[in-house]
């Protein structure tokens, strides 16, 4: 095929079909999710791609085939491994038959994640090999050698891209052919597949040998590079490489390790990088794991050079690097002036900007599922515990619904500490549909079961939709198409022993402002299903209209909403037309009537 | 020869597909191309801008700041959020036409847009303003301010690509019966 445009999720997809890989399981989070998807589009029918329910399920699910001697590979964004963690510790001592890859995707920044944490961390914790791509086109190629090197040592490894590796885009030319691998089968065989004490502790041994074979192979891994001449050297991985080249581009005269595997670290390829340095700047994304391998060889063996980077505070230690920051350090470094400097603009003068903070979509049922509560509770002492996906974004003004955010799951569970603790509140976890079977259904027990005084909101807009659409185990739809039975939120909280569970559409909102003021008086656990579609997978209602002769322009609409179709214009309160969704929640709430979706466009 | 293009706008606008019809023009010449773009968590509404480098031996995904050789600017303020990544001497295509943030409606700011097409005018050397907002009229389509930015930015020459490219990697992307409206749209913002 000619070079195409592809985006490096897409590439490290590619590569993965192209080394035969049989089974594809994962969970949607930024920046991970397009891998997966592009597998189940490119699928000839041979491998089998899930979303699995949460990543312990897909990491355990991908186990299973990679017992079975199939290829297997596993996505999921970096916080992600924190649920599949607990498989994944045991994992590693008993090892695996067909290839194993786990693609755990970092995002610094980060742009949309809870934390900065560094998957390069696990691999160490968990004595695996990492492999750490610097642009779509080695990512295209390395995750077939991750395989290979999976293969080759019976472990699962790591693939570790971050954010601009993930959703950076090359020129690549890929090919077409995918490699035919029969799965042998599992193999009974209770001393190697069955986790106990002493399988443990002979495969703690035998682990900590392969490590050191491991480092001695990657030595000479084709994409650990030592390059240039002199006295100053810069070790960099994943993106940091590029930025490092697009500072220095072809001068010779630094010597530059480039890093693909962080572990085990090529610790004989690192010696010939020291070779005649007198100082190391190491440029890495995220957590200073090189520039601690570095000093480590060093000081083992008994190196003079004096390391920095983001431990010494010459490189950024949190948020995105970029080829600015790398300028920036590179500059000190080499004691030589900035090589972007030069040429910008002064920002001298510049007017203040407006902040254009994230915010829920115009038209977007959350909105109206928030408010609702919000009128509803109004002058009661409440505690709002709000989840991960879109409607995080409640917490933002004028709404203000959302009092705390941990991790997926916490709402429904945090909801149930406040209301032990604090007995005159009225504690609600909300909670997306998505997120509801990826964690939310053993918080639901473990209220009914400790008999919590809790209002669960299930917001269920019948999609995945900050990951972008993806479907789950409520939309009746699989990640290959198929059509199956719906497993349905209703069912499944009256079978952990809801006593009551009411429906209702969050967009009428005056009915749902009734449902809530009832709901919540109860005691015990209840529920409320807000059910409306995300406007991502639905079709736009006619659009609202202010009557400019009704207005008494008190701007309670853009006061209570926020919702971003409706704008100042001239001192006064308009819908933008090419905004709207025609949701209709702003009509309820204008006191005079004013919009309407008389004159609307359809 | 290299070039650094930057797109900025608002989520929803259509920054996304201008950015791929650039780099698609490059590619059909046989360049390299590297893309990427920086969107926050919201659909919708928030800020987007997308890095587009054509040329050779390119290395970082983004643009350094001061290397930008064109910006295509689909809202003023964004413009001016991105006027750091310009470099002197570089283009500006900018639509007139702002776009309220929720959070400035909220604090009764009067942001229009105006004050942020003055500032870019003086900071700037070639400055091609578009009234955005009257050519999509014209079209009687809002969707497609992108196809009339890319229109202008050829007029204004400081982008490495044709209008024959440009129309060829456009209309590769779109349904037919979109064809015809997006050729007026691209017409349209060659004329300015």
């Amino acid at each position: 095929m000619p070079e195409q445009l592809v985006m490096g999720n897409e590439a490290i997809a590619f590569g993965a079909i192209k080394a035969g890989v049989k089974m594809v399981a994962g969970y949607p989070g930024t920046p991970s999710t397009e891998v997966l998807e592009t597998i189940a589009k490119n699928n000839n029918g041979n491998i089998h791609v899930e979303w699995s329910i949460n990543e312990k399920a897909a990491l355990e699910v991908g186990a299973g085939a990679a017992y079975a001697g199939a290829r297997t590979l596993v996505t999921m964004k970096q916080v992600g491994l924190n649920v599949a963690s607990d498989p994944l510790m045991s994992l590693n001592y008993v090892g695996v038959k067909g290839g194993m890859v786990i693609l755990v995707a970092d995002d610094p920044g980060p742009i949309s994640s809870q934390t900065e944490q560094d998957t390069r961390h696990y691999a160490k914790f968990a004595k695996m090999m990492v492999f750490d791509p610097s642009s779509p086109k080695e990512a295209y190629e390395m995750i077939q050698d991750a395989f290979e090197y999976s293969e080759k040592y019976g472990e699962p490894v790591f693939m570790r891209p971050t954010t601009r590796i993930c959703h950076g885009y090359q020129t690549i030319e890929l090919s077409t052919e995918a490699e035919e691998r029969e799965v042998e089968g599992f193999v009974k065989d209770s001393d190697r597949w069955v986790i106990f004490p002493k399988l443990s502790y002979n495969n703690h041994i035998k682990l900590e040998k392969k490590l050191v074979e491991i480092s001695e192979d990657f030595n000479t891994y084709r994409f650990n590079t030592v390059t240039g001449k002199g006295t100053k050297g810069i070790i960099a991985s994943g993106v940091g490489y590029e930025y490092v080249k697009e500072v220095v581009g072809d001068r010779e005269d630094i010597k530059i390790f480039k890093v693909a595997t962080a572990n085990p670290f090529p610790e004989k390829l690192a010696l010939e990088f020291l070779e005649g340095l007198d100082s190391v700047l190491a440029m890495e994304e995220l957590d200073p794991v090189l520039e601690r391998e570095i000093t480590y060889v060093c000081g083992k063996y008994n190196v003079n050079a004096k390391v920095y980077g983001k431990l010494t505070g010459h490189v950024v230690n949190a948020g995105e690097l970029s080829a600015d920051k790398a300028a920036e350090s590179i500059a000190e470094f080499l004691g030589e002036e900035n090589v972007f400097a030069a040429n910008q603009i002064s920002a001298e003068g510049a007017p203040e900007l407006p902040a254009r903070p994230p915010v829920l979509c115009p038209g977007c049922p959350h909105r109206a599922s928030f408010y609702a509560v919000k009128v509803a509770m109004k002058g009661k002492k409440t505690r709002y515990c709000g989840d991960i996906g879109c409607y995080t974004l409640g917490n933002a003004m004028p709404l203000d619904m959302v009092d705390t955010c941990l991790c997926m799951g916490a709402g429904l569970t945090m909801a149930q500490g406040f209301a032990h603790a604090e007995e005159d509140v009225y504690s609600f976890g909300f909670i997306g549909d998505s997120t509801f079977f990826a964690s939310g259904m053993t918080g639901v027990v473990n209220a009914v079961y400790n008999q919590a005084n809790i209002t669960i909101v299930l917001l269920d807009n019948s999609t995945t939709a900050m990951t972008g659409h993806q479907p789950h185990p409520g939309t009746g739809r699989t990640m290959m198409g198929d059509v199956v039975n719906c497993v349905d939120p209703e069912m499944i909280l009256k079978g952990m022993g809801v006593k009551t569970v009411v429906t209702a559409d969050p967009l009428d909102l005056e009915n749902a402002v009734e449902v809530v003021k009832k709901t919540a008086e109860e005691k015990g656990v209840k529920a409320i299903i807000f059910k409306s579609p995300c406007i991502a997978v639905t079709k736009p209602a006619q659009r609202e209209v202010i009557d400019e002769d009704k207005c008494i322009n008190c701007k309670k609409c853009i006061k209570e909403l926020g919702c971003p179709a409706i704008v100042l214009k001239d001192g006064k309160a308009f819908i933008e037309k090419s905004m709207c969704f025609g949701c209709s929640v702003c009509e309820t709430v204008c006191p005079v009537q004013a919009i309407s979706k008389a004159g609307g466009d359809k | 020869m290299n070039m650094n293009y930057l797109l900025c706008g608002v989520g929803g606008q259509g920054t996304v597909l201008a950015a791929k019809v650039l780099a698609a023009a490059a590619i059909a010449k046989g360049e390299e191309v590297k893309t990427t773009e920086t969107i926050g968590m919201a659909q919708r509404g928030g800020s987007v801008t997308s890095y587009v480098r054509t040329g050779y031996g390119i290395h970082s995904p983004i643009i350094p700041l001061g290397t930008a050789d064109v910006i295509i600017g689909f809202e003023p303020g964004e413009v001016v959020r991105n006027l750091k990544y310009l470099k002197k001497g570089g283009t500006v295509v900018v639509s007139t036409k702002s776009v309220m943030p929720v959070t400035a409606a909220l604090t009764n700011s009067t942001y229009n847009g105006e004050e942020m097409v003055e500032y870019i005018k003086k900071a700037a050397e070639n400055v091609i303003i578009i009234d955005g907002e009257k050519l999509c009229n014209e079209c009687g389509s809002d969707k497609v301010l992108n196809v009339i930015l890319l229109g202008a930015a050829i007029k204004s020459g400081a982008v490495g690509i044709t209008l024959e490219e440009t129309k060829d990697a456009l209309l590769k992307r779109l349904p037919a019966k979109l064809h015809d409206l997006n050729i007026k749209a691209l017409e349209l913002g060659m004329r300015g």
